[in-house]
């Protein structure tokens, strides 16, 4: 266990007293509903940017994508340069234009308007089910990781972390949210890097870091360089520790679940609508590309150095073993603190890791309060009432939100591994989602009954699809096979990138048949929201190098270099 | 805009800067034979001096 020392709690306190004081002092720009849910649409690209980047950057990413890269090595990148960028770059490129052009306050509302109300219904709900759960695991995660690194109470340091990022979006709404997570953003960036930096020179620099992870990949049977290299051993699912071959990799994650998660989660996709202009917006994604690029780096090189050291038996460190007796992977990052930081870092440390959890859970409150007022309050329980009414509500709702985040903290402490219950509710929900979007905003003759039934087709396929297959040496039960068993595959990731391709294929061909079968929509109904129909908006102003498709290229290329780099 | 955010990174920065690099400087703990706190410390200063000098270039 750390112990603390009085600088640590100076640097906490700090920051507890700026997250606030930047809420306090938006409070008195929140008077409208709209300035709560969505900004008053006056966000500068470059914040609504780093936001969008740090919304998604809660447990899951840094415990996770570090736990990631002890377990699997270098091979995590695949979440980054094939699982995120190219999707990111889609949305700012092909997306943002309808959805920004739409006046749409969320991605429901936007389905509403190209469809019809009962696709905005099963997407809002599902939606907020997912929110809520995702926040509650983060909580518990977080929870979890302060009792066990520093003796904290469960409880209080759950509920103080709540309460803190509760107070700062109730004072300012999304702004609020979205400015803290450009601070957060910094700290996460200042906190973690001198652990990447210390833990590389202790190990001898990358060529060190290689060796060692040559005996980690030998002892297990792999070739020496499956830890160090991303796509070399991707050609088949044993030759690799992830268990997967290139082809799922490349659809389930790099297609399907990357581009349902970035190009349709609401929680992301809200910071870029609250930008101030439509090039602002388009920006967003592309401004937040340049980071995410960068980020395996700062999260799973710490776990690779980790188990290199753990492995070698080196510098008295090594990674905790659970009662089981297997490797605590999601310990990772808070013993590499505890290694390499002294008191002051320490707290520098703690901060970031907290900064990391608050800017999560501020992502899907925010998320949940407007999807909830807007897309569920508003049009099923009551319409029509006045815009006070809704900001009135959109607080009660922020409350709500934390309350049912934190009991469904209490129910995720029953499962043990985040990142895959969390890949499991991606899934089930988010796979089928791109197809409906991609249909809805480039296929004029898609209409709402096609969706919706899609839509729904997509979530049972991937039901079935988790309920007919196992990955080896797992047996029946949350890991699937539920129902019987089909196909056994070689690992849980390979089996819930195939669930993706399953649904989003099933969601894909329903939503074409059913919509064939009904009347197409009215043209005049479609405009700004579907490609064909919608004017080419120019972007006139700026040298072409400036423009969004060609920045969009540039990112492209910059990674598709670092692919090549850590082939 | 409602609020220039690089002024309350530059503080905060500026301050953790102030406050680390004063530990490292009296305390001189090492890390892998580096006075982390102190080289640190500089770094998150600089880093926050230059946001305000940013917030106020802007204005």
């Amino acid at each position: 266990m750390i112990k603390l020392a009085l600088i640590d709690w100076a640097l906490l306190l700090t920051y507890f007293a700026f997250v606030l004081g930047i809420g306090w002092w938006l409070r008195r720009y929140v008077r409208t509903s709209d300035d709560f849910f969505i900004s008053g649409r006056a966000i500068p690209a470059w914040v609504a940017g780093l936001a969008f980047m740090s919304a998604n950057l809660g447990a899951q990413e840094v415990i996770g994508m570090a736990a990631s890269g002890a377990k699997y090595g270098m091979a995590t990148s695949h979440f980054y340069w094939v699982g995120a960028i190219p999707a990111m770059i889609f949305l700012a490129v092909f997306m943002m234009p309808f959805y920004y052009g739409s006046r749409a306050r969320s991605v429901p509302e936007y389905l509403r308007m190209r469809f019809d109300e009962k696709t905005r219904g099963f997407n809002a709900i599902s939606f907020a089910v997912m929110t809520v759960m995702s926040s509650g695991i983060s909580m518990y995660a977080m929870g979890l990781l302060l009792n066990l690194l520093l003796g904290w109470d469960f409880n209080l340091s759950m509920w103080l972390c709540a309460v803190i990022v509760l107070v700062y979006i109730l004072l300012g709404g999304l702004t609020s949210a979205i400015y803290n997570e450009v601070l957060q953003f910094f700290l996460i960036v200042f906190g973690f890097l001198p652990l990447v930096l210390l833990g590389l020179h202790d190990i001898g620099g990358w060529e060190g870091l290689r060796a060692g992870l040559a005996r980690v990949a030998t002892d297990q049977g792999y070739a020496a360089g499956a830890w160090s290299d991303s796509w070399r051993y991707m050609g088949s699912t044993s030759a690799n520790p992830l268990g997967v071959e290139w082809f799922g990799l490349v659809m389930g994650l790099g297609f399907v679940l990357s581009f349902g998660y970035w190009c349709t989660d609401f929680l992301i996709v809200q910071r870029a609508m609250a930008a101030e202009s439509m090039l602002a917006a388009r920006r967003t994604p592309l401004i937040a590309a340049v980071p995410k690029m960068l980020f395996p780096f700062l999260v799973i090189v710490p776990g690779m150095i980790a188990i290199a050291l753990t492995h070698a038996h080196a510098g008295g460190f090594s990674l905790p073993v659970k009662a089981d007796g297997s490797t605590n992977f999601d310990l990772v990052i808070p013993v590499m603190l505890g290694h390499y930081f002294p008191n002051g870092m320490l707290g520098l440390g703690l901060t970031a890791l907290i900064a990391s959890f608050m800017s999560g859970m501020a992502g899907n409150v925010t998320a949940f309060n407007t999807v909830w007022t807007n897309d569920i309050y508003r049009p099923y329980i009551r319409p029509d009432a006045t815009d006070g009414h809704y900001l009135w509500m959109g607080r009660w709702a922020t409350v709500v939100g934390v309350l049912l985040s934190l009991a469904a903290a209490y129910l995720a402490s029953a499962f043990n591994n985040i990142m895959d219950v969390l890949q499991l509710v991606f899934a089930f929900i988010n796979a089928p989602l791109f197809a409906t979007f991609l249909l809805g905003m480039f296929w004029r003759r898609a209409n709402g009954n096609g969706a919706f039934t899609g839509l729904v087709v997509g979530t049972l396929v991937a039901s079935l699809h988790h309920g007919l297959t196992l990955p080896l040496h797992a047996s029946a039960g949350v890991k699937g096979g539920w129902l019987s068993l089909v196909h056994v595959y070689p690992s849980e990731m390979a089996q819930n990138f195939w669930t993706a391709i399953f649904a989003w294929s099933a969601c894909f061909l329903t939503t074409i048949v059913v919509s064939l079968a009904f009347a197409a929509p009215d043209r005049a109904t479609l405009r700004g929201l579907v490609y064909s129909e919608t004017p080419r908006a120019h972007e006139k102003e700026g040298p072409w190098w400036s423009r969004t498709a060609t920045l969009g290229l540039a990112a492209l290329a910059a990674v598709a270099v670092l692919n090549v780099i850590f082939w | 805009m409602t609020l220039d955010i690089r002024k309350p990174i530059g503080w905060l920065f500026l301050i953790f800067g102030v406050l680390i690099g004063g530990y490292g400087q009296a305390h001189a703990l090492l890390s892998a034979g580096i006075n982390v706190d102190l080289v640190w410390g500089v770094v998150l200063a600089v880093f926050g001096a230059a946001m305000l000098l940013l917030a106020r270039r802007g204005r």
